[in-house]
């Protein structure tokens, strides 16, 4: 199982974390500055495993960001470094040629999508085109939700003229 | 919460959107990984659910059965039953499927299906025959068809190739997958060449010929530049080594020690180590790849680790001169590491006479002339170095004491060295330079016999002790002794203390420094030492016991001479307090030892009959009172007590009576004195027995309050006292 999933920049900024295991609040910031000086330091020809406290940690650099994921010694690592890609790619179609930025100021967006492609630190859905529609009907509901609001707060608006 | 929420998620799972289904299934192994109880109620719903057809289901569900498996046995039994038809279908299909856009990758139809459901099929084809023999096809299909020049292809064939090392495979299948490991091997990409580094650890245990066919690309993979690739093939290697390839490869890993960097050598170094030590029937190999690690990675060598080395040392006879000189010639080429130095100034220290006069040369060695002065320049140079620690320095100091012993024209100049030490600030070196200058300057007489060859250290109890690798406890070391003849004595860390024969000299020497070297050092190994105390403790114990039993018995105080035991008692106290668990303050009465008189030189005889040795309990101006002990063998809890009074003074006692308390947990049965009354000047005792019952053996010691009242010229007199240095055991 995946235990967690961990986005961090080159700088060692965070930008995005999922906690499939238990991890007091403590235990994260111990765990994300190891790893961050683990990872980080790696030259770019050596593999993505990286053994660290008994578990394995699978990470892939995609421009400036590092996706880790962190497993159970006994899981498929070639496996999980696909499930990267899989959702790097998910990202990709759904932001259009994702970027950085795009996760600083879509965070919340980006963790829905993770959501849809894991729980419980397994894998969910395998198909790219399902979990697309899927998030587009999210997205429409958030917005219905919204169009509701605001014609209410104009309706309040109207009557307290 | 999970008990209280798993009836609604079983009911989602059967609902009919595959949305929901998905989640439900993931959310269920989060509820049996809570609770592995629950597993059975899922059961039945996730054999349905294997019919789906939509991927994000099965692929939810197959990990459900695979938790479901890991969870409970029944949940494995039925779903061994009813699962594996549905599997090998949903495997077949999507390896035959045609090109499906939404699920491809890299040109195969959804991988992670694939995987999934390899994974299953391990954990429902280990250890069944059937199951594993139906499955067989299917495995030897996906590993052939899968194309592996992308990631994903990789992915599956690792996970099949998992799949057959653990499941009942048929043999043909076994070599499809060591062949598929292969190629792993030479494959240039760093992660197919860990993973396969991985793998092939497993096979060990399938099939170790083919394993040892890849030694070369192993062997190789060590050297690697990657961290991860290197652990995994250290360790890889490490499995592989047998009787057959042991010297080529340790060569191979001994030369990769001299350039590898920092981090890894501790690891290679205690690998290195461990492989040495357990091919270790060539003696002449085992030492010379021991001394090449110690010059190259000696900062990384474990402390046990160089104790074998010179446990080993001492015991081979016949390769003392050559390891003597290989380590002198180390000693020059590295001497900045410190298990090295440790090794080397202990041995020059022991057999110097070896490297001077070229003794027992081997065929290989060449000739090498060292001059005494030499070899004391060289112990000298290690004393200086800065950088060498308090347990070095000790070492350094011993062995120059033994050489000035076996050089004596040196003897002068290691006297200056000495006493350079005099103002040190650590104690443990003050403490030695100050006793081996006094020893040097004026005990000459003695001097020879103190510093004697050292004992043969005894390997088989040392690695008994290894072994237990617990606090010696004068128990066990009492055990020991017995079971070895001539008093073996651990090293302390390389501390040489003569055998208990001129023990009490240095007792007598340094009446307030105890030559203990638990209180200053910390790096010794605490064990060792009470071990050395321990066994000089019974040894002088065993030997105290055996002439007073062979005088017959204790009651006879008129066989004077063999107690003169009066000597220097507190230093004999201060010395056993930190060996002996047992007497716990430091008695004014001294137990019964006759450190002088009996020296058991070199061989302590262990005495069976005296298990327990007898003590002197009590004694003021005018009463002794001995105690002598016996044990029935089956009763342990029961000890018979001869207790016998000598009157000291010169006039005799009269109405003598002896009482005795103990405590609630203790029986105690007094029987009737011999007489009441106590004849003067030891013309004659009075004895008695008693008996009592420890009803908590073993966990509390023994203790007992005496009171004695007699008349002495018509007056009465009352004596009282507390018995606490009882041997423990009782």
């Amino acid at each position: 199982m995946i235990n967690f999933v961990l986005l961090i920049s080159r700088q060692g900024k965070v930008r995005l974390t999922k906690w499939y295991s238990p991890y007091t609040q403590k235990e994260r910031t111990k765990v994300i500055r190891e790893l961050s000086g683990l990872i980080l330091t790696r030259g770019p020809k050596l593999c993505n495993f990286v053994e660290w406290r008994g578990y394995k940690v699978v990470y892939r650099r995609y421009a400036s960001l590092y996706f880790c994921m962190c497993i159970d010694a006994d899981d498929n690592e070639l496996e999980v470094l696909e499930i990267i890609h899989h959702f790097v790619e998910i990202l990709d179609r759904y932001f259009g040629s994702v970027c950085e930025l795009d996760l600083i100021f879509n965070f919340h967006k980006a963790y829905y999508v993770l959501d849809e492609i894991l729980i419980a630190g397994e894998l969910q859905e395998s198909s790219k085109k399902n979990v697309a529609r899927l998030i587009a009907a999210q997205d429409s509901l958030v917005e219905a939700a919204k169009e509701e609001a605001s014609s209410i707060s104009n309706i309040i608006a109207q009557a307290t003229k | 919460m999970a008990r209280d929420l798993a009836p609604e998620v079983e009911r989602l799972l059967l609902s009919r959107d595959p949305n929901t289904k998905k989640k439900a299934a993931l959310c269920s192994i989060r509820i049996v990984r809570k609770v592995p109880d629950l597993a059975e109620n899922f059961m039945g719903s996730a054999a349905e659910n294997i019919k789906e057809k939509h991927h994000g289901v099965l692929i939810s569900v197959v990990q459900l059965c695979t938790e479901l498996c890991k969870a409970s046995k029944e949940a494995l039994e039925y779903l061994r039953k009813h699962c594996v038809e549905g599997l090998v279908r949903i495997l077949r299909d999507v390896t035959n499927s045609s090109y499906a856009p939404e699920y491809d990758i890299a040109g195969i139809t959804d991988p992670f299906l694939h995987i999934r459901v390899l994974r299953l099929m391990r954990t429902l084809g280990q250890g069944d025959a059937d199951c594993s023999e139906y499955v067989n096809d299917i495995l030897a299909q996906v590993a052939t068809k899968t194309e592996s020049n992308k990631n994903a292809g990789n992915a599956i064939l690792y996970e099949c190739v998992e799949t057959i090392m653990s499941i009942e495979a048929t043999s043909g299948l076994r070599v499809l997958a060591i062949n598929i490991l292969g190629r792993f091997l030479s494959n240039r990409d760093n992660n197919i060449r860990y993973v396969a580094l991985n793998m092939l650890m497993r096979a060990m245990a399938v099939d170790t010929q083919a394993v040892q066919r890849h030694r070369a690309t192993i062997l190789e993979c060590v050297k690697d530049a990657d961290v991860s690739i290197r652990k995994r093939a250290l360790e890889l290697v490490y499995l592989l080594i047998n009787d057959t390839n042991v010297k080529p490869l340790t060569k191979e890993l001994v030369d990769y020690l001299e350039v590898s960097d920092e981090d890894f050598k501790e690891d290679l170094t205690a690998k290195i180590c461990s492989i040495v030590e357990k091919f270790s029937e060539d003696k002449l190999w085992y030492l010379d790849q021991m001394f090449k690690v110690l010059s190259l990675a000696g900062n990384f060598v474990k402390d046990d680790v160089w104790h074998a080395l010179i446990v080993l040392i001492s015991n081979a006879s016949e390769l003392q001169g050559y390891s003597v000189r290989s380590l002198y010639k180390a000693l020059q080429a590295y001497g900045a590491q410190e298990s090295l130095v440790r090794v080397a100034v202990w041995c020059i220290g022991e057999y110097g006479e070896m490297v001077v006069n070229n003794i027992n040369m081997l065929d290989v060695e060449e000739p090498v002339t060292v001059t005494e002065s030499d070899a004391v320049d060289a112990v000298e140079l290690a004393l200086k170095r800065y950088s060498v620690d308090v347990t070095t320095r000790a070492m350094c100091l011993v062995a120059l004491l033994k050489l000035s012993s076996r050089f004596p024209p040196t003897s002068e100049r290691i006297q200056e060295i000495v006493v350079q030490n005099k103002g040190n600030t650590v104690l443990e070196l003050q403490q030695r330079s100050i006793e081996f200058n006094s020893i040097i300057q004026r005990h000459q007489s003695i001097k020879s016999s103190l510093l004697e060859r050292m004992p043969v250290l005894d390997e088989a109890s040392y690695l008994m002790k290894r072994a237990a690798s617990s606090q010696a406890t004068v128990s066990l070391t009492k055990s020991a002794t017995t079971a070895t003849p001539a008093g073996s004595l651990k090293i302390p860390n390389g501390v040489v203390k003569p055998p208990a024969a001129p023990l009490p000299d240095l007792l007598d020497l340094n009446s307030d420094d105890v030559p203990v070297t638990t209180s200053a050092t910390t790096t010794a190994p605490d064990n060792f030492l009470q071990d050395l105390l321990g066994i000089d403790l019974t040894n002088s114990s065993t030997a105290g016991g055996a002439p007073s039993a062979t005088t017959d018995i204790l009651m006879d105080l008129l066989s004077i001479g063999s107690f003169p035991v009066q000597n220097g008692p507190p230093t004999t106290s201060n010395f056993i307090t930190p060996g002996q668990a047992v007497t716990k303050h430091a008695p004014a009465t001294p137990q019964v030892m006759d450190l002088l008189d009996g020296l058991p030189s070199s061989t302590p005889l262990p005495d069976e009959n005296t298990a327990y040795p007898s003590i002197t309990a009590f004694q003021s101006a005018t009463l002794k009172i001995t105690f002598s002990f016996k044990k029935q063998p089956g009763k342990p809890q029961e000890t018979t007590m001869h207790v016998s009074f000598t009157n000291l003074t010169s006039v005799a006692l009269t109405d003598f009576m002896f009482q005795a308390a103990v405590p609630k947990f203790i029986q105690l049965r007094l029987d009737p004195a011999s007489s009441s009354i106590l004849p003067a000047s030891g013309n004659g005792s009075v004895t008695q027995s008693l008996s009592v019952t420890n009803n908590q053996h073993g966990q509390k010691p023994l203790a007992m309050r005496i009171r004695i009242s007699y008349k002495v010229n018509g007056e009465d007199r009352l004596e009282q006292g507390q018995i606490s240095n009882f041997p423990a055991g009782l």
